[in-house]
């Protein structure tokens, strides 16, 4: 245990091993040097999205086991067609998708000095976020389809499970739009940087691939 | 000594003001502090509502002076109704289990601590983070708020079983209301905790300064991020619980409510639901909760011992990777809650198994401790004291816990105060040790003056014995078949066991009581206390490098730089038997030399 402290190398430019190794069994590095790393993390918001992501994908698994349950616990289960809106709905997620990626290179390239993207660098920022109200609008059509088939919340468990994974899932694209509404915004005040745009996107994305899951689930399970 | 890079920027502009400063602050300092303060409130409101029942347990008809002001119709003259018996419980449960043992050991000092032993200047959310704080501030005011609607609060138990939890006021007094807003409050909750989850996982991942990789990272900081991946997992999943449990109350949907119900001689309109299912995803969160409550605590426990033995433990990576297990196998337990239940046998096999196995992790972290301070010079502080009261309370509430994990004896002792007492010691005692010990260590950095050390030990002490006195007996009284829940015990076979409940009641005062040192020694020192020196106890960690109390911005707009692991100890360095993280000093092991 006992151990001995040296002075610190006189070298300026001291030598920092890419991986630092530690433990209590290796105090000392082999070549003499003191372990340091220069690349030590990556910008704030590239992980946050990633457990955000994570922290909705629980919570639709519980909603998900919770559907299977609660078919299987009786046999008051009853099953609808789904309401055709949201066929059209999907179809505006997904494009929604294609015009946000789009955007989000446009947006890159006037950030690089592209000259070609003075006029505009969010038009398809904002063309994502109408067709991003579209799809929320669309959801409350499916929702008066449903009402007008005499389903509402309470009359099935099949629709209340309809219902619920909807409108969460709505909720969650509102963030979402909140999250473009200030990407924009901060475009628009050259305060924009890249990873929090990136990080919009990714969750922009998500939300198409949740979508698609949702619609699946509910079309083999309605 | 301690060497440091440029900043790029800082990470928010100095607060100016008494509201940015101490109210709606954006600086993780400021926020800790807030969600300690809520802790304290917290418990001493769940310790106060304890005193109740169990006054009530003892002197079953006994007024109890003033509690007609809290409620006339739950305590008309003093005197206590088993449903406001029922109802106190409840909340008692709630508040300790979501406001004290989530609140504190891990949003509270991890709040506080963890920006700065990562050497960052906050978390990567700032507004995230104060909203994290107000959100659960909101859910705790939704929460007490069933105090005061028109039934009272609910009565379903901090587990809120369905159907009693989904059906409504028809199943009598705090089943309207008074549910609902237990959900509502939980559901917010979560929404907090997910957002404090997701900062503290993105300051380990994205915002440790330059030189310190994971494995430099100290214990707490570990501890901390293993619990927030537990919190964001499992608080995921309590949210959807708690959507559709308000719907059930509130909308007429048939989640958690089965067909034919008849309530009070009336049928009820719900269909086809599973009560089981409530408890599915209830304990999906709730074993995980012990970990979320616990694991904070180990690494509190484990930091504080290490710094007072000046030495390393005998192996700080068995202790992590143990923490990890324990967060794994939290979410393969659950069911062991549900033995009783309608499970399948084999469910129940299925799940003792990961139950017994979890005792493995635990039992390391346990032998790691105790092998460490196997003649090791500990320095005898409040804090040491604390975090080996943590190990005591941990093992005694642990060994019981052995006994549960056994279907065939669970089905005897499930519903008794043998379970009362195994998990008030594992996981509530223990933690609210590890919440004391990290109290006693870090006040000093937190408010720049020292705590009065004898009245810390004097705490313990007391404290110590009076957990025991309370405690330890719930175990015999389980095993003399003294089922929980119940409000009172005078014509039947539990009536021999009263004098048991009388001792533990006077314990349960006197104990409370005690507390009070440790509030006195709290506000005192807080203003006339000594003045803290930069590093009391001869600290590795960053968090020691700075000025007592830190100033806004942490480490000055600029970033520490590290180049050691985190303990240090036992060595010669040129400032004692330490080297600090961030201290560029050259050691090398005698052991190299040769």
């Amino acid at each position: 245990m006992a151990t001995t402290v040296h002075e610190p190398p006189k070298s300026e430019n001291r030598n920092f091993p890419s991986i630092g190794h530690s433990g209590n069994g290796g105090w000392a590095p082999a070549d003499g040097t003191l372990r340091a790393v220069e690349d030590y993390s990556p910008p704030p918001s590239s992980s946050a999205i990633w457990v955000g992501v994570a922290a909705i994908c629980m919570s639709f698994a519980a909603f998900t086991s919770a559907l299977i349950v609660r078919e299987g616990s009786s046999t008051d289960w009853r099953h609808f067609a789904l309401p055709s809106m949201l066929y059209v709905d999907t179809l505006v997620l997904l494009a929604s998708s294609v015009t946000l990626e789009i955007g989000r290179r446009r947006v890159a390239a006037f950030m690089a000095g592209s000259r070609s993207e003075e006029a505009s660098p969010a038009r398809w920022l904002y063309v994502t976020l109408f067709l991003g109200l579209v799809f929320v609008v669309g959801q409350y059509v499916a929702w008066m389809q449903l009402k007008a088939q005499g389903l509402y919340l309470a009359t099935n468990p099949s629709s209340s499970f309809f219902y619920v994974l909807t409108a969460a899932h709505a909720l969650h694209v509102l963030g979402g739009l909140g999250g473009l509404v200030r990407a924009i915004r901060k475009l628009s005040e050259s305060a924009l940087r890249r990873s929090t745009l990136n990080a919009t996107s990714y969750y922009w994305h998500f939300m198409g691939v949740l979508w698609l899951y949702l619609l699946l689930l509910l079309w083999t399970k309605l | 000594m301690h060497d440091m890079s440029a900043h790029a920027a800082p990470h928010h502009a100095p607060p100016e003001g008494f509201i940015k400063n101490h109210v709606f602050s954006l600086d993780h300092k400021v926020i800790g502090k807030q969600y300690y303060t809520l802790a304290l409130v917290a418990v001493f409101i769940g310790m106060v509502l304890s005193w109740f029942m169990r006054i009530h347990l003892a002197w079953t008809n006994a007024a109890i002076p003033g509690l007609q002001l809290l409620s006339p119709a739950g305590a008309p003259n003093g005197l206590m109704t088993p449903e406001y018996y029922l109802e106190l419980m409840t909340m008692h449960g709630t508040i300790m289990v979501f406001f004290v043992l989530t609140t504190a050991p891990f949003a509270g000092f991890g709040n506080y601590f963890l920006p700065i032993q990562v050497g960052a200047e906050d978390m990567p959310f700032p507004h995230f983070n104060m909203m994290s704080f107000w959100i659960t501030l909101t859910a705790f005011c939704v929460l007490i708020s069933a105090f005061f609607v028109g039934d009272g609060p609910p009565l379903a138990g901090w587990t809120a079983y369905a159907p009693l939890s989904a059906v409504g006021s028809i199943a009598g007094p705090g089943e309207g209301t008074g549910q609902v807003l237990w959900a509502t409050a939980i559901g917010i909750f979560c929404i907090g905790q997910l957002l404090g989850s997701l900062n503290f996982i993105s300051t380990v991942l994205d915002m440790r300064t330059k030189g310190m990789t994971l494995m430099r990272l100290p214990i707490t900081a570990w501890a901390w991020f293993i619990t927030s991946c537990i919190g964001l997992t499992a608080f995921a999943v309590l949210l959807p619980a708690c959507i559709l449990l308000i719907l059930d109350h509130v909308a007429g949907t048939s989640f958690f409510i089965a067909s034919g119900l008849v309530v009070n001689d009336k049928l009820l309109p719900h269909s086809g639901g599973s009560t089981l299912l409530w408890q599915h995803l209830f304990w999906f969160f709730g074993h995980p909760e012990v970990y979320i409550a616990i694991v904070p605590g180990m690494g509190i426990v484990t930091h504080v011992l290490i710094t007072n033995m000046r030495r390393p433990m005998l192996s700080i990576k068995a202790i992590l990777y143990s923490m990890w297990a324990l967060a794994f196998l939290s979410y393969m337990v659950y069911g062991h809650h549900m033995f009783v239940s309608g499970m399948n046998p084999f469910s129940s096999l299925a799940f003792s198994f990961p139950t017994l196995l979890i005792t493995i992790p635990s039992t390391v972290v346990v032998l790691i401790w105790i092998g460490s301070l196997y003649g090791s010079k500990l320095r005898i502080n409040a804090a040491s004291l604390f975090a080996l009261g943590f190990i005591s309370m941990f093992v005694s509430g642990g060994v019981s816990g052995f006994f549960l994990a056994q279907p065939s004896i669970d089905i005897m002792l499930h519903a008794t105060y043998f379970v009362v007492g195994h998990f008030h010691m594992v996981m509530g005692v223990a933690a609210l040790f590890g919440i004391f010990s990290g109290t006693y260590f870090w006040f000093p950095k937190m408010t720049g003056h020292m705590m009065n050390e004898t009245w810390g030990k004097v705490h313990f002490w007391l404290t110590f014995i009076g957990t025991y006195a309370i405690f330890m007996p719930f175990h015999y009284l389980g095993m003399a078949g003294n089922v929980r829940r119940y409000s009172a015990f005078t014509d039947d076979y539990l009536v021999p066991l009263i004098p048991v409940h009388k001792f533990i009641t006077i314990a349960a005062l006197c104990t409370g009581a005690v507390q009070l040192i440790f509030i006195f020694n709290l506000i005192y020192s807080r203003f006339k206390g000594p003045k803290a020196p930069d590093n009391p106890w001869e600290c590795t960690s960053l968090e020691w490098t700075m000025p007592s109390p830190p100033p806004w911005n942490n480490f000055g707009g600029k970033d520490p730089i590290v180049y050691h692991d985190a303990y240090q100890y036992g060595i010669e360095g040129s400032s004692g038997d330490y080297v600090m993280q961030d201290s560029h000093e050259q050691i090398q092991t005698v052991r190299d030399e040769k």
